[in-house]
Formats: structure tokens, C-alpha cells, sequence
């Protein structure tokens, strides 16, 4: 079993805001959403690599930077018509903390 | 509790697609039953003249196949009609005599070719254009007839003939009146399209009146047709007739339960009948005494009558104009609004002849009233919009039959006429889709609006230059049933606002944040989308400035981070060079900044300053401070830079000293947020070396003081800055530019350069505002010093501590 591994104070990511983690060589982007719930996507859009924590947060989705592609926060599927997916990440909050699987 | 029972009665494009809109807004509502008299599925009936040409097949043009029902749970009955309705008991009777329940009912019952009341109608060989039954009647004749005959030189007559023609048979098309499509075209311009169909090799009898379908002479078997015989008493072969001469609402149904019907279902604006549990949509209405029979509108009555059947209750359909376009490959025909001209109609004609072009604009009042265009369709789309728009042509009146795009766009080959070029021609140049990409698309997955193609082919989603390209394949592709978009455009896919009323209520209701105003106007999403996040908060923080809070995560990336993000995630840093003017301090820092931070390229843009490439996120809140320079906005919707020639302080013909203006300019205007970035110009002669001809505003100076344009566009589209007026001083140059400039970013729609803004408005809105009422001149001007008073620097900010720099620090894990 991976362990959780302690990110941030919740308060430290802007509601509908992301921030980018980096752990080892693996760049993940976390997000929070409107209504406060948090998760964690590769910080790749599969369309062309584009940084998705410089994405906009609507919704459950993320609207990538570079060409609009929309990725779903809580499966990291590319909406339709588009196809592809970046894979997700566990996360959690515990008493205002933000946890993350890796 | 129970779910509502929701039963309609047909089963074709409108009344489906009322049923998807219906899922998309409330899945889960109703338990749907559809009744079908066709043993198909949904298909899309637009797509019947490509398949009797032979270029589809019935596979290619189902919309929704029979899983589709399956899977949203709709119980569908096909080959079975609906005879009765019950309106006491709520029950709908079937032919087999089964009754269904229902709690509202959709009359989705189309309509039927007319059948001209000669003797022979009956005989076998007599077939209308409606459904898949007719093509394969018409296809099955072409393989052992030869002699066709198509009544009705309408739209779908030309298309029958031209795709019998196709089939191999020779095929003749008998009209009543004195010239095709003589409700579309003029007389000019059908002569055109007849000459070119005869070329084609269609035959064509004119002020020919039907009498009678006579049966062929051989015997045994059915009785099948064999000649037409005219009023006049002329006689031509005829193995196989088809009627193109009109469609009849199918109301029967409706009227025999005692519904009120007029030539079609009357429906009210809420696509209701007489009796308000009952709604019927698509060719079988008649809404306003109009009944309608092209694709757009029946789609948009669908949208209002889902909204209703969601209990949502806010759609009104108010009708529909639409234009004409003939599905003939290699025929380029458009035609709309009203020109059967009359004393109060003005005509612009252009017409040669020989060149197959022939053009005419109906104007009344100063308006652009109807409009048929023959040979050369490209302006199509965009005398449409006008004519829906009903906007006072009088300030481009000299140069409007010469179209939209007199000076051309960029990145597709030069190309105006999407029927002249070949499938593998580049259509999108920023996404690289051809012609054939898109017309496959449209055909194979059914797509009718410009929406559609953009997110299925990406074709006119980036720059939007080949909009008007892809409308015209569309067009072609989906003749006569398409018609564009309507005019008033909601803002986006969160609401049924536009631009305009959404601004509108943030001034009068005073609405501050972003969700105070999506709760007030009742947006459909949560937290809108990056489309209307954006505008909103620009709407917000223009309207009310310093009142009104920026939210930075309604911004696109590159106004959160003050940066340009690059396509590796780097970002490129532009530094403020107040008129293009530098000095030894300034470049010798930004050389010291170019090597402590590595930077891997440094560029001279286009606007008279120095861009920095390659610099990482995190290294930007440093390279700023090292920078010490204002930030230069090269990344927001804002003024960019004023660029200016040197002027008279050294050149040896500059009349003004626009060094100076183009500084004083940018001083005055740099931290104004806009609709879109916004570029200015300053030249100290004629000789114009700063190109301000195609600036939003462009100074130009001249012995006796200043010459001001506005709206120049260098990009996507070349547009020419038109000449907006003269002025004396240097004061009045900053009073008009920035009263225009004001005006623009009170009245203009995100995302709309001053071009397209003043194309919608015209120039003589803006003179009227900025050179007429002086009073009101001075006031935009005030408001603009006062929304950019005391506005503090973006990169000054994050190189401080605090949440502004929170946004370029990566956590570790």
C-alpha cells in the first residue's frame, strides 16, 4: 500500500485554482474546485503536453491552456469529441490538509 | 413518486432532436415513448439528394440508430402510426388499436410531398422527394427506366433532377412558373442557374402546366406511368415522375383530436398548441403563420420546446429568417430576405454575364433587405447577418456589394470559394483540415452548424479567418436546409444571454463578483466555462472599476501569470519601451537578466520592443524584480504598445514629433484592461512609417495638427483603420483616442477587436459619440482616467511577497 503523503494546507490552493507539485521527475497538477473538493491529475494535457495546472477550473473540469482541450478532474478524460486521458492521482483532505498517493 | 409520460408522435430530425435537448437539460424526467410510421431510425433527411446521387448510403446518414432509443431508455415504435388522440383521457391510439398514456404530447408529424390532383397521380412510377421509401423508388427506376420527369423547379426538384441525372437517366423538369426557383432568385439570376444546369444536361420546360399522367401501352403487371400530358396539349416520356411542387403539413392528426390548425398546427411562441399539454415542433407547425421547412429553425424550435418540457420555462421561439442555398455540386447560389423589390427598395446590382457572376442587394431605409447572389456566394453569410441584424448600411454602402473581405485573409491560399477548391486544399491553416476533412465530417456525423465543425474537425476554432469558408462548405454541403446560426449568439453554452444583455444587467443591478452575477441571470453551469468566466470578469472589472474585484481565476493563464505561456510551459517576458524609446540602462539590464536567468532567446517584436523567451514560471516574480521595469502587457487583453517613427525631433520630413504622442499615449492608456489587446500607432508624416493604417487607433501626423483612424487591423484579416477625424493638438489626441477607446471597452463584446465592433456599430455610431456630443466625449474620457487611476503594476505586485506570488511557487512532494 503507497503511503499518503502530506501536499499543502488546503488554503494554500485557490478555490476553482491549481497548483503545481513536483516529486522526484513527476510534475502533478492539483486542483480545487468551486464547492472545495480537491484532485490530482498528471500535469500533462494528452492533447500536446500542455502544463494542465495553467488550466481554468470549471466545474469538475479543467479547461487546458494551450488549445482549450477540456480534461475531466475526476477520471483525467478528454471531453468530447476530443479523445485521451492523463492518468490521476488519490488525493484526499484530512482536518484542512491536503494528501496525495503516488 | 411517478415519473411524467412523455409521447411523441414521429420520429424524425425536429421532434429527436427536441428529445436530446430534453435529456441534455433534464435526463430522468419523463418515462418517452416515440412513435415512428418509418422503419428507420432518426436520419437526416437533409443527406436524401446526396444518397439518390449515389454518393451516401442510408448507413451514412442515421442520426440516431436504434440503440440510441435503447440506451436513454425512450421506447420506440417503429412502423406504427398514431391515429387518434384522446385528449379527455390523455391517450394516444395506434393503428393496431393500442393506447398509450401520456402527460404531455409532441406533434412531431412533419409533413408530405403535395401531390398534384391529375389523373394518374395514383399510377405506379409516381413518387414525391420526402423519405428513404421515395429514393429507393427513384434509384430502382434509374436502373431500368430512362426517361425521368420531375415536376417542380424548386430547390428539392433541382436536387431530384440533378441527382436522376446522376443515375444515368435523362431527365426533364417541368416548372409552372416563368423561371426557376422563383421564389429564391430573380429572373437574371435563374437564367444563370438554368444555363448552367442545361450544361449539366438537365432539360427544363418552363409555363408548362400539368393535365394529366398517362399509363405506358404495354400490358400485363401494374399500371406504371409512361407520359406526361401538358395544359397545352404537349406530350413528353415519362417512366418515372417525381413531384417536387411543395410539402403539406401533416395536421391531420391534430385537427381530427380538435386542435386548432391552419395550413400546419398553430403553435405559440412556446411551441404549444391550443391545448397546452400538447406541443408540436418541426415541418407539421405553423408559428405565426409561417410554416418552416429548412433544418435551423425546426432546430431552434426544438431548443424552445425542450426548455419548456425541462420545466425550465425561459425559451421563446420568435421565428426565423433563413436563406437559400442549392445542394448542386458546382453551383454556388445564396439567396435571402426579401427582393421582389417594390417603391420603397433600392437595387446595387453587379452582374457579368459571362463570367457566370451575377449579384443584387435589396436595401430599404438604409437597410439591407434581401440579397441573391449568383457564381460568387463567398460575402453570403455576411450579408445575412446584416440582414438579420437589420444595422444601417449607409456608412459602407459604397464598397457593400464588394463584400466583407475586399482586403483578403491569410493561411488558405488565398481561397474566397470553398465550391472551386479540391478536397486536399488546406481550409483551417491553423489546424491544418482540409476540405474533404470537413465535408466528410459533416456527412458522416451529422453535423449542421459551424459549433459542430469546429469541435469535431477543430477547422475555424483558433483564428476564426476560415469561418466564413467553413459556413460556405457547410452550406454547400447541407444546401437548402442549412441556415446559419442565429443572430442573437447567447454568450455561451452556461447561458441564453448575449454579450449585450449580460453587460446591460451588470450596470443596472450594480453586480460586483462573478457569481452574484451568474445567480442573478441563472446560469446553467455552476461556475460557467473558460469562455464566459473570462468576459464576465472583464464585464465586471470595466464596468465598475475599483468597485468590482479582478478574479484571477477567471483569467486565462497569461493575465494570472503576466506572462505569455509558450508551447513547452515556458513563458516569455515583453518589458514596457514607452514608444519604442530605450535607453543604455535599460538594454544593459536586460542583457544582465538574459544571462542570470539563461534566457534562450531574445526577440525584437513587431511593436518596438525586446521579448525574452524561455523563462521558467518560477523564475519570473525575479526576472520582473531584476527587470525593474513596468510590465509591458504583451500577454493581456490591454494596450500593447504604441508604435511610433521617429518624427520631427530628427527625420528630415516629420511635420509632428510622434515619438512624443506615441509616448504620451501609452502613458496615459497603458493599464486599461480591454475586450481584446489593443494596439496604436504614432506617425509624424504622411509617409506613415509607423504603419498606423492598421492600428485599432492610428495617429498620423500633418503639418496643421493630427489626423486620428481607428480600427485598423494588421492580423487574421487585413482591415485599413478608417479616418475618424482631425485635430490640433496633442491634448485632443489623447481626449478622442481615449473617448474611442473608452467607448470600446464600455460597448464591445469580449474578444472583439475595435474592427468587429465597429463593423457591427458602423463609424457613424462612434462620431456621433466622440465628435458630436462633446459632453459625452469628455465623459468617456474621464472614465477612462478614472479606471486606470491608481492601478498598480502586475509584476510590481508578485515581486512582493504575498498571495500574488503564491501563484508561481511549486509545492514538493
Amino acid at each position: 500500500m503507497t503511503e499518503w503523503i502530506e501536499i499543502c494546507a488546503l488554503e494554500e490552493i485557490p478555490r476553482q485554482g491549481t497548483r503545481k507539485v513536483k516529486s522526484g521527475d513527476a510534475h502533478i497538477a492539483l486542483f480545487r474546485t468551486q464547492e472545495d473538493e480537491i484532485f490530482a491529475l498528471a500535469d500533462r494535457c494528452p492533447h500536446k503536453g500542455g502544463p494542465l495546472s495553467e488550466g481554468m477550473v470549471c466545474g469538475k473540469h479543467v479547461t487546458c491552456a494551450l488549445h482549450s482541450w477540456n480534461i475531466g478532474l475526476a477520471d483525467g478524460k478528454a471531453a468530447a469529441p476530443d479523445v485521451g486521458e492523463t492518468p490521476t492521482y488519490p488525493v484526499k483532505v484530512d482536518a484542512g490538509v491536503v494528501f496525495i498517493q503516488l | 413518486m411517478q415519473k411524467m409520460k412523455l409521447v411523441m408522435v414521429g420520429n424524425g430530425m425536429a421532434g429527436v432532436r427536441t428529445l436530446e435537448e430534453l435529456l441534455k437539460l433534464a435526463p430522468g424526467l419523463y418515462d418517452i415513448t416515440v412513435f415512428g410510421a418509418e422503419p428507420h431510425g432518426n436520419y437526416n433527411r437533409i443527406m436524401l439528394s446526396p444518397v439518390l446521387a449515389g454518393e451516401q448510403t442510408i448507413q451514412d446518414i442515421m442520426l440516431n440508430d436504434v440503440d440510441w432509443y435503447k440506451e436513454n431508455g425512450i421506447t420506440l415504435h417503429l412502423n406504427r402510426k398514431v391515429v387518434k388522440i384522446d385528449r379527455r383521457a390523455r391517450k394516444v391510439y395506434s393503428e393496431d388499436g393500442t393506447a398509450t398514456d401520456y402527460d404531455r404530447l409532441i406533434l412531431a408529424t412533419g409533413s408530405t410531398p403535395f401531390i398534384l390532383p391529375v389523373p394518374g397521380n395514383d399510377l405506379a412510377g409516381v413518387v414525391g422527394f420526402r423519405d428513404i421509401h421515395d429514393v429507393d423508388a427513384m434509384i430502382a427506376a434509374s436502373g431500368h427506366y430512362r426517361h425521368a420527369v420531375v415536376i417542380g423547379g424548386g430547390l428539392l426538384g433541382l436536387e431530384a433532377a440533378n441527382g436522376l441525372k446522376l443515375r444515368g437517366m435523362d431527365v426533364t423538369v417541368v416548372h409552372i412558373a416563368d423561371w426557376l426557383l422563383e421564389r429564391q432568385l430573380d429572373q437574371t439570376a435563374a437564367k444563370l442557374l438554368q444555363k448552367n444546369l442545361e450544361e449539366k444536361g438537365l432539360k427544363f420546360l418552363l409555363r408548362k402546366q400539368t393535365a394529366a399522367l398517362l399509363p405506358a401501352t404495354q400490358d400485363g403487371g401494374e399500371k406504371r406511368v409512361g407520359s406526361i400530358k401538358f395544359s397545352d396539349g404537349s406530350e413528353i416520356p415519362a417512366d418515372l415522375v417525381v413531384m417536387a411542387v411543395g410539402i403539406r403539413p401533416n395536421a391531420a392528426l391534430a385537427e381530427s383530436a380538435g386542435i386548432h390548425c391552419n395550413r400546419g398546427i398553430v403553435v405559440n411562441d412556446t411551441m404549444q398548441t391550443y391545448d397546452p399539454r400538447i406541443y408540436a415542433i418541426g415541418e407539421c407547425v405553423s408559428h405565426r403563420g409561417i410554416a418552416y421547412g429548412l433544418v435551423a429553425p425546426l432546430f431552434e424550435m426544438a431548443k424552445v420546446c425542450a426548455n419548456h418540457l425541462a420545466e425550465m420555462g425561459i425559451g421563446r421561439y420568435t421565428g426565423s429568417l433563413t436563406s437559400t442555398k442549392l445542394k448542386v455540386t458546382g453551383i454556388d447560389l445564396f439567396s435571402a430576405g426579401n427582393f421582389s423589390g417594390g417603391d420603397k427598395t433600392e437595387d446595387i446590382l453587379l452582374s457579368d454575364p459571362v463570367a457566370g457572376v451575377y449579384k443584387r442587394l435589396v436595401i430599404e431605409d438604409n437597410k439591407l433587405v434581401g440579397a441573391v447572389l449568383y457564381g460568387d456566394t463567398v460575402d453570403g453569410a455576411w450579408y445575412f447577418q446584416l440582414l438579420r441584424e437589420g444595422r444601417d448600411i449607409s456608412d459602407i454602402r459604397d464598397h457593400l456589394m464588394f463584400g466583407q473581405s475586399r482586403v483578403g485573409d491569410v493561411g488558405h491560399q488565398g481561397q474566397h470559394k470553398a465550391a472551386a477548391m479540391s478536397d486536399d486544399m488546406e481550409v483551417c491553416g491553423c489546424n491544418g483540415v482540409c476540405k474533404g476533412t470537413i465535408v466528410k465530417a459533416i456527412k458522416e456525423k451529422g453535423l449542421f452548424t459551424l459549433d459542430d465543425v469546429k469541435k469535431h474537425t477543430k477547422a475555424a476554432s483558433s483564428c476564426g479567418s476560415c469561418t466564413g469558408l467553413v459556413e460556405q462548405i457547410l452550406t454547400s454541403t447541407l444546401g437548402g436546409d442549412y441556415s446559419p446560426a442565429p443572430a442573437v449568439k447567447p454568450m455561451c453554452g452556461c447561458t441564453d444571454h448575449t454579450h449585450e444583455e449580460v453587460r446591460a444587467v451588470i450596470r443596472k443591478q450594480k453586480l460586483l463578483s462573478i457569481p452574484e452575477t451568474m445567480r442573478f441571470l441563472e446560469w446553467r453551469t455552476p461556475d460557467g466555462c473558460a469562455s464566459c468566466r473570462p468576459a464576465l470578469n472583464y464585464y465586471l472589472i470595466s464596468t465598475w472599476p475599483h468597485e468590482a474585484k479582478n478574479d484571477p481565476q477567471s483569467r486565462f493563464i497569461n493575465e494570472r501569470a503576466h506572462a505569455n505561456i509558450q508551447k513547452d510551459g515556458t513563458y516569455s517576458v515583453v518589458p514596457r519601451m514607452w514608444g519604442g524609446v530605450t535607453t543604455a540602462a535599460d538594454l544593459r539590464r536586460i542583457a544582465d537578466v538574459a544571462d542570470k536567468y539563461q534566457v534562450p532567446m531574445i526577440r525584437v517584436t513587431g511593436g518596438q520592443r525586446i521579448d525574452l523567451f524561455g523563462i521558467r514560471k518560477e523564475d519570473l516574480p525575479g526576472v520582473w524584480a531584476d527587470l525593474d521595469m513596468p510590465s509591458g502587457h504583451a500577454y493581456g487583453k490591454a494596450l500593447r504598445t504604441v508604435k511610433t517613427c521617429v518624427g520631427s525631433e530628427f527625420c528630415r520630413f516629420g511635420t509632428q514629433n510622434s515619438t512624443q504622442m506615441g509616448i504620451d499615449l501609452e502613458q496615459a492608456f497603458y493599464k486599461m484592461w480591454a475586450p481584446h489587446k489593443v494596439k496604436l500607432a504614432v506617425s509624424g508624416c504622411p509617409r506613415n512609417c509607423a504603419e498606423a493604417a492598421i492600428k485599432d487607433v492610428g495617429v498620423i501626423g500633418v503639418d496643421s495638427g493630427w489626423e486620428i483612424y481607428v480600427g485598423g487591423n494588421g492580423g487574421i484579416k487585413t482591415e485599413v483603420a478608417e479616418f475618424l477625424v482631425k485635430v490640433k493638438t496633442a491634448e485632443e489626441v489623447l481626449e478622442y483616442s481615449g473617448a474611442f477607446l473608452q467607448l470600446y471597452r464600455e460597448e464591445a463584446r469580449y474578444l472583439d477587436r475595435t474592427v468587429h465592433w465597429l463593423q457591427r456599430v458602423g463609424l457613424d455610431y462612434v462620431r456621433k459619440r466622440v465628435l458630436d456630443d462633446e459632453a459625452g466625449r469628455k465623459a468617456l474620457y474621464a472614465r477612462l482616467m478614472y479606471a486606470v487611476q491608481g492601478e498598480p503594476d502586475p509584476w510590481r505586485e508578485c515581486t512582493t511577497e504575498g498571495e500574488a506570488r503564491r501563484e508561481f511557487e511549486v509545492l514538493e512532494a
